[in-house]
């Protein structure tokens, strides 16, 4: 009973979830509907972007050679391998979370531990199309000055992650358990 | 792999939905609003670690705080802590790099994110 609820947990949850929401509509329970109403906007933004990013790794798996990653941004690729790094994320979109495949997929080609945790980093708050529209509500110099002062530090959050993980058994999982 | 990560990605979302509805952006506005010195600092880091709000929802909620007078330090703050940390997204995260990394990636962010707000303040108060 135990093994099976541990097995089935995330499914309970979701249909739990869903009977909670279904009897918030039809009892008129507005809480339950505000929450459901919060979920769909999440919802929104992760079928708007999460996809993008699997066909993005599936591509990356296939297309790119692993030989390539570890010379571009590998042990060894220094400050245009934190360059690419940080391009690639701008060009992506979606939350977070949605890097963290990303992230494996790079680990699984052989970019550096320092690496991944700059694109994590650049990830969370430098995405070009998310700059656009931090750009409209808060205005240039505050996004200007706002990645201006990030980026140093996500380097050396990179940097700190690597000095501490590279003598430890460190890897990426691919998230599946 | 798309699959496997549906199910847990999905459980995120309600989780946040949830954390959403009982922290709803009118509490976070009254908190944060002008003159709320250390105490609405202290709170947006705090918030904005622990939730996770979509970036259409937030970046409205970042521009009527500074309408209302908030600080720049503590916008900063809160829009950087809501995109670096994440606490509720812990469980997933662990899946990926194990609990140890997870957990020192989510603190070294908050430590970031806190040193990127006073930095932003100072720019956009002082210097320009």
């Amino acid at each position: 009973m135990k093994k099976w609820l541990k097995k089935y947990q995330q499914y309970i949850w979701l249909v739990a979830y869903a009977i909670a929401t279904i009897v918030s509509f039809v009892l008129g329970f507005d809480p339950g509907k505000a929450i459901f109403g919060n979920f769909s906007k999440s919802l929104i933004e992760m079928v708007t972007f999460v996809p993008f990013l699997f066909i993005i790794v599936g591509l990356f798996d296939v297309w790119v050679p692993k030989e390539k990653i570890q010379k571009h941004i590998g042990q060894e690729s220094g400050i245009k391998g934190i360059a690419l790094v940080v391009l690639l994320a701008m060009l992506q979109a979606g939350p977070l979370y949605g890097a963290f495949p990303v992230a494996y997929m790079l680990y699984k080609k052989g970019a550096s531990i320092k690496n991944i945790f700059i694109y994590l980093g650049a990830f969370s708050s430098m995405k070009i199309p998310m700059l656009g529209i931090e750009i409209g509500y808060l205005g240039i110099e505050f996004t200007l000055a706002r990645t201006l002062v990030s980026l140093p530090l996500f380097i050396a959050i990179g940097y700190l992650m690597e000095r501490y993980l590279k003598s430890k058994h460190f890897e990426v999982k691919d998230g599946s358990k | 792999m798309f699959k496997n990560v549906l199910i847990p990605f999905l459980g995120i979302l309600i989780l946040v939905s949830v954390l959403l509805y009982l922290i709803p952006p009118s509490i976070i506005s009254h908190y944060l609003g002008a003159g709320s010195g250390a105490l609405g600092f202290a709170i947006a880091a705090l918030v904005g670690a622990i939730t996770l709000i979509p970036g259409f929802i937030s970046y409205p909620i970042a521009a009527g705080l500074i309408d209302q007078g908030a600080s720049y330090a503590v916008v900063a703050t809160f829009m950087t802590t809501l995109m670096m940390v994440g606490v509720v997204t812990l469980p997933l995260e662990i899946r990926y790099f194990g609990r140890k990394v997870a957990i020192m990636r989510n603190v070294l962010n908050f430590i970031a994110a806190i040193i990127i707000g006073l930095l932003v303040g100072l720019i956009m108060d002082v210097v320009l």
